[in-house]
């Protein structure tokens, strides 16, 4: 008989509204795959869009090839996972004829594309920017998580308002695409970060990069597990300290955000809007549900607004701001 | 799932650069999965099964890792994560086993499991004589064993694909199973689309994560360590 209950929202004509408008590109819904996650193909991007996603990210790609740290670099510790890749990429110039190849495949699905970039300085940022930009991807998206070797013990770039700042404004020479800027937890106010690339040109946050640095230690070795010995932590256990920092962030800027951090179901996609997000990243999620959980949560997600009955999510954003 | 410590409980040598290690306790697995095998502070790297209990792992020397691996001794520890990714499907009722080199590892897990079968041949191919292995595991588990070299040493001269096109033009098989080199694996696919008998092949890949997410054993956007690494090839693939 639970089912013949009636809610309110069971009197909503039609499916609720999920399409998105990010810096004036629309996205089918909001859903986007983050960066670090099955973006090394252009093949996997167009699967993982095939299987719902909204908007899809490469993984980031720098100046010059890397192989990264040695295994193990990525582990699944019962709340989340931690990993240490250590930027492995093929470089920017390989990297370009992904992103060019993956742009066809997604261009007829109509999934938009964000190429992810990183550096070690402010110009080379500028420097792989100019190159990804000839690939025509829709956003560029700045991974300033990476050390900044021009700081004391190479502070990353997040963690300081002006590196941030001078990393955005420098890119935002070089290129008229919209720039996303990936802001990392670990600082004391996120929210002065994001304003300070907000201010240096940024059209897009995204929050929030992994939780850290954590480590492992293996009782019975007696050593850390991960080759680098700490990593990036993800996953459920980080949602609740993303879901503030988007909380934080949308107080403070007037440009949208990516809110992405453990987010695994259609609950946790709500849970972000609500916080302020425009759009929602997915990362860690896929070791749980596979490559097609983005149509899983789509339907969470359609579900869920259907039986409180709420339309769309422009009217959902930001709702808890209270 | 972090890795977990095992102690080995026998080593086996059954050529100069293949080590089985048997361990002791069980991880119940699919013929066909994986194993990521950590040595802390040297690597982690992926080991099909050839059994879960007890667990059983073929090492073949190829690199450094697995050089430090043969070193290893009764009572030393490892730590392995997983089973991970897709193993072989049981299926059909006469079976072809297909393994080339150190490929015949999960084929003697496979060959333990179809025990159902109302038969199972299993070719098996190496440069030469010295380099076959598990030949009495694969007829202890009741298959037919056809020993195939390059060099004539032993059995049948020539590569392990050449017997098993013969067989399935001659004989009856409704599936076949194989794991080995890339080039083998290609031959076999073409074999198993011409004669339109579906095959399940066993793919290699550098891995990291072996959960699916990282992307580094991706190939034409499969990955190897969850959509794999046994993928079907034949009719309706």
């Amino acid at each position: 008989m639970e089912s013949m209950h009636s809610w309110p929202g069971e009197i909503t004509v039609g499916e609720p509204d999920l399409t998105v408008e990010l810096c004036g590109v629309r996205l089918r819904n909001p859903l986007v795959l983050a960066a670090g996650i099955l973006g090394t193909g252009a093949e996997l991007l167009a699967r993982v869009a095939e299987s719902g996603a909204g908007m899809v990210t490469t993984k980031s790609c720098g100046p010059a090839p890397r192989e990264g740290h040695p295994n193990p670099t990525v582990l699944d510790w019962g709340h989340g996972l931690i990993n240490a890749v250590g930027l492995a990429n093929p470089g920017v110039d390989q990297e370009v004829k992904t992103i060019a190849r993956a742009k066809d495949l997604l261009s007829p699905l109509e999934v938009p594309l964000v190429a992810s970039i990183f550096a070690g300085t402010v110009e080379g940022f500028a420097e792989v920017a100019q190159k990804v930009d000839e690939a025509q991807p829709d956003f560029i998206e700045l991974n300033i998580s990476c050390p900044n070797l021009a700081a004391e013990m190479g502070r990353p770039f997040a963690c300081d308002t002006g590196d941030a700042a001078r990393v955005t404004a420098s890119v935002r020479q070089v290129t008229t695409r919209p720039i996303i800027v990936k802001l990392s937890p670990n600082v004391t106010d996120i929210a002065s970060v994001a304003r300070s690339v907000e201010h240096a040109g940024a059209d897009a946050i995204a929050a929030i990069n992994t939780l850290g640095p954590g480590m492992i230690i293996d009782v019975h070795a007696g050593r850390p597990i991960l080759a680098n010995k700490v990593g990036g932590v993800s996953g459920p256990a980080i949602r609740p300290i993303a879901v503030r920092c988007v909380y934080d962030i949308y107080q403070a800027v007037e440009i949208p955000i990516i809110g992405t951090g453990g987010v695994s179901d259609g609950r946790d996609a709500l849970e972000m809007i609500m916080a302020g997000a425009t759009a929602v990243g997915v990362g860690s999620a896929v070791r749980y549900r596979g490559a097609e959980v983005f149509g899983a949560i789509l339907e969470e997600m359609r579900a869920l607004m259907t039986s409180v009955g709420y339309g769309s999510l422009v009217e959902l954003r930001g709702i808890a701001q209270v | 799932m972090l890795p977990r410590p095992m102690t080995i409980a026998r080593i086996d040598q059954p050529t100069r650069k293949v080590k089985a290690l048997t361990l002791h306790g069980r991880l119940p697995a699919q013929p066909g999965q994986f194993v990521m095998v950590w040595m802390p502070g040297l690597n982690e790297k992926p080991f099909s099964l050839v059994d879960d209990d007890p667990v059983t792992l073929a090492v073949a020397s190829v690199g450094p890792f697995s050089a430090r691996l043969h070193e290893l001794e009764v009572g030393d520890r490892l730590w392995l994560r997983g089973p991970f990714g897709h193993g072989f499907d049981i299926v059909g009722e006469y079976a072809l086993l297909v393994g080339g080199g150190y490929g015949v590892a999960p084929l003697a897990f496979l060959a333990s499991r179809t025990i159902g079968a109302r038969r199972k041949v299993a070719v098996i191919g190496a440069a030469t004589g010295d380099e076959l292995f598990f030949e009495h595991r694969l007829a202890g588990a009741g298959c037919e064993v056809v020993l195939v070299t390059e060099d004539c040493s032993a059995g049948e001269g020539g590569v392990c694909t050449d017997v098993a096109e013969r067989l399935l033009q001659d004989e009856t098989f409704d599936v076949v199973y194989g794991c080995g080199p890339e080039g083998m694996l290609e031959t076999l696919e073409q074999l198993c689309s011409e004669l339109g008998i579906p095959g399940q092949l066993s793919k290699e890949a550098y891995m990291r994560c072996a959960m699916g997410i990282c992307g580094s054993c991706e190939r034409d956007g499969l990955l190897i360590c969850r959509d794999g690494p046994v993928f079907p090839v034949g009719p309706g693939t």
